[in-house]
């Protein structure tokens, strides 16, 4: 694929999304593009499905009516091609308690292909350095969540999808992540994410997708 | 054919079609049930062997054999649902695993009914009543594992998952009891004979399975149905129908 | 931190191999196991409680009690094996880790197969290697040794790959505990005539093979059909 080129492709397209959750139409016909280059909020209250979109766009969930098109393909048919090509955090860290900090980073980049050598100087990025060997029991949320994190710094999946993640993280650290992301999306990725803090971007730098709280019509 | 199939994968169309064929499927299922069972329990003539008591087999074995019917019946449903993401299939199978249940739970009963007087005991391990006995708890696993979902469409994907591993189990575990019932046949358990069929109740036989059969279908239609609006309550078309008040 | 362009690194090839990636999850199922040792230990304290209370609830004639030991040591692995399932899913359910199997750049039968292969070495072998201990306790036929060795090195990885279609059902489910049992419960019962049986027949001093080869033939077809089921009630249970 030559650069000129896939700068116009859309990294991941949604046609046409419905989502119901227990009897309740969360959206219907959502249409969305992510190019190389963008940062995506998915803004809207609580309850308004932006977990719900999230996880439909990593192929976690099936959406009710609609398609996700990664390459021109569904990710349904296409998912370890896609999945090669994705990083997604969701609500929950996928920390294990029984794990040091070092153990758990090694596991999460060696199963999504990526070299767990690094660890230890990932840590040091996401301000864990002299934790490697705590048990990740011993560490409070925010440091699960820098665990998590910290997979960002090795990945060099185009498709980041971040469903809240500045939870329990402190403002020097939020300051971090959005120049990490910044940086990911210069570099051609695309970035989308919810979240309820204000991004420090400038506003034309983040395209908003909103959603509504919809009730019983 | 998907092209013909489409408008009746509507919820909507099928509500409406099915609600014009229950009727008819009622009629001929009172009909063929009333022939059947009239004729197989007045007219048709006694076992030689087994007497009156043989008059149970004219609902005993249509509910045995239409209960594992059901079953399959849903895994069919079930494997619709999964390959070609029918949303509807998942709705007809949530329909049919009780009243598979309940045929089940007939056939048991009568089975055991029948017995008393063939066996002198309510119950023996009989090769048969214990692969009804197992298939019923199959049907109680599909029903308990749907209620425990609050959402429908994941409810129905968890339990027509659970039913296609049953359905390729059942075969197994019919043939493992046939096995072990053979083995551990002590002399006390009669094999009881193949009742020999003259055409006196050949004929009622067919009438009454018959019935059975549109009995099941009508049900399932009207539970279908009810899953259907269950299923679409934010629609449109199915609060019109509520404030019509009418079916 | 890489600044290379990202958009080339779209297609590369799968980074790790199946058996690297097999081996990975197999590796830290086992780890997290020895790190919170009651997983191991309580299943086999359970099998081997509930065998002590047989012949106090039917008498400790050895007779009785050498007539009905196999079926007795079967049922109590199956209950054993079924209390040690929740392991299997609900932690990784509970904190995330499951979501991000599923979204690993493997198919998800190698990582489901690996769970279950370290359910096994972590619940079925244990029993394996306590069950003749317990024989004695219960008068086994001294001829059904081998008999009841064999039935549980073949008959419990059954267990381990049918149960995990129902964990996986029922993992997002607040309280699949009895649910499981009565979803999973049915589907051993083959698992469990034959191999009774065959232990049964050992102990005449009969040959057993046939029980044997039907073991080992649904041992390789759930082998083969399980971790795909488990796949999809995985995808199913997480949406």
């Amino acid at each position: 694929m030559n650069s000129t080129e896939s700068l116009n492709q859309p990294l991941l397209e949604a046609n046409n999304l419905t989502c119901i959750r227990e009897d309740r139409v969360l959206f219907e016909s959502l249409n969305m593009q992510a190019l190389p280059g963008d940062i995506i909020q998915v803004e809207g209250p609580n309850g308004s499905g932006k977990t719900s979109l999230l996880r439909i766009l990593a192929g976690l969930s099936r959406p009710y009516e609609g398609d996700v098109l990664f390459n021109k393909t569904s990710i349904g048919k296409a998912h370890e091609d896609y999945h090669q090509n994705l990083l997604y955090l969701g609500h929950l860290p996928g920390v294990k308690g029984e794990m040091t900090a070092q153990e758990n980073l090694e596991f999460n980049l060696s199963l999504h292909g990526m070299a767990p050598e690094n660890a230890e100087k990932t840590l040091a990025e996401v301000n864990l350095l002299g934790f490697e060997d705590a048990l990740a029991s011993h560490l409070s949320a925010g440091q699960h969540r820098r665990i998590a994190l910290a997979k960002l710094w090795q990945s060099k999946a185009p498709i980041w999808i971040l469903d809240e993640p500045f939870t329990a993280i402190d403002k020097l650290g939020v300051k971090n992540l959005e120049a990490k992301f910044l940086q990911h999306a210069n570099n051609g990725g695309c970035v989308i994410l919810t979240t309820h803090q204000d991004l420090s971007f400038p506003e034309n730098r983040v395209k908003k997708v909103t959603l509504q709280y919809r009730f019983f019509k | 054919m998907w092209k013909w199939l489409h408008p009746y994968a509507k919820p909507e169309t099928t509500y409406h079609l099915t609600g014009r064929l229950i009727p008819w499927f009622s009629y001929l299922s009172i009909i063929l049930l009333t022939i059947g069972l009239v004729w197989a329990l007045l007219f048709s003539p006694a076992d030689y062997q087994q007497g009156d008591s043989f008059r149970i087999f004219y609902i005993h074995v249509p509910s045995a054999t239409l209960s594992m019917g059901i079953y399959v019946g849903m895994a069919i449903a079930a494997l619709c649902s999964i390959v070609w993401q029918l949303k509807l299939a998942d709705a007809s199978a949530a329909a049919m695993a009780p009243i598979g249940a309940v045929f089940t739970f007939i056939s048991l009963v009568t089975g055991a009914a029948w017995g008393k007087p063939m066996w002198g005991t309510w119950w023996i391990w009989d090769a048969r009543l214990t692969s009804q006995l197992i298939l019923l708890f199959l049907f109680l696993g599909v029903i308990a594992l749907h209620n425990a979902f609050e959402d429908k469409v994941m409810a129905g994907k968890a339990a027509g998952i659970l039913t296609l591993v049953g359905v390729i189990n059942i075969p197994i575990i019919k043939y493992s009891v046939e096995w072990w019932n053979t083995l551990h046949q002590g002399a006390t358990v009669s094999k009881m004979g193949k009742p020999s069929m003259t055409l006196d109740m050949l004929w009622p036989f067919i009438f009454s399975y018959m019935g059975f059969i549109f009995l099941i279908v009508v049900i399932t239609c009207i539970r279908f149905r009810t899953e259907i609006l269950a299923r679409n309550g934010m629609r449109q078309w199915v609060r019109d129908l509520a404030v019509k008040g009418e079916s | 931190m890489s600044d290379t362009a990202i958009t080339s690194q779209l297609n590369q090839p799968i980074a790790l191999s199946y058996r690297s990636a097999f081996m990975l999850i197999l590796k830290r199922d086992v780890t997290l196991a020895f790190r919170h040792k009651d997983d191991i230990i309580n299943p086999i304290l359970f099998f081997i409680i509930v065998i002590t209370l047989f012949p106090l609830g039917i008498g400790p004639e050895a007779n009785t009690l050498s007539r009905i030991a196999p079926g007795i040591i079967w049922v109590a692995a199956l209950l054993s094996t079924l209390l040690s399932l929740d392991r299997l899913f609900k932690s990784d359910y509970n904190d995330g880790s499951l979501e991000q199997m599923l979204l690993s750049p493997h198919p998800i039968f190698i990582l489901v197969l690996a769970k279950i292969v370290a359910h096994w070495l972590l619940t079925g072998l244990p029993l394996i290697f306590i069950a003749p201990l317990l024989a004695v306790l219960l008068h086994l036929n001294e001829n059904s040794y081998g008999a009841l060795m064999i039935t549980l090195l073949l008959g419990t990885p059954i267990l381990s790959l049918i149960g995990a279609i129902g964990v996986a059902l029922t993992v997002g489910i607040k309280k699949g505990g009895v649910l499981l049992s009565l979803l999973v419960l049915p589907l051993y019962i083959p698992v469990l005539i034959f191999a009774t049986s065959a232990i049964d027949t050992a102990a005449m001093n009969l040959p057993f093979t046939g029980q044997l080869a039907i073991i080992a033939a649904l041992f390789f077809s759930t082998l083969t059909l399980a971790p795909f089921a488990v796949s999809s009630a995985l995808k199913v249970s997480t949406n």
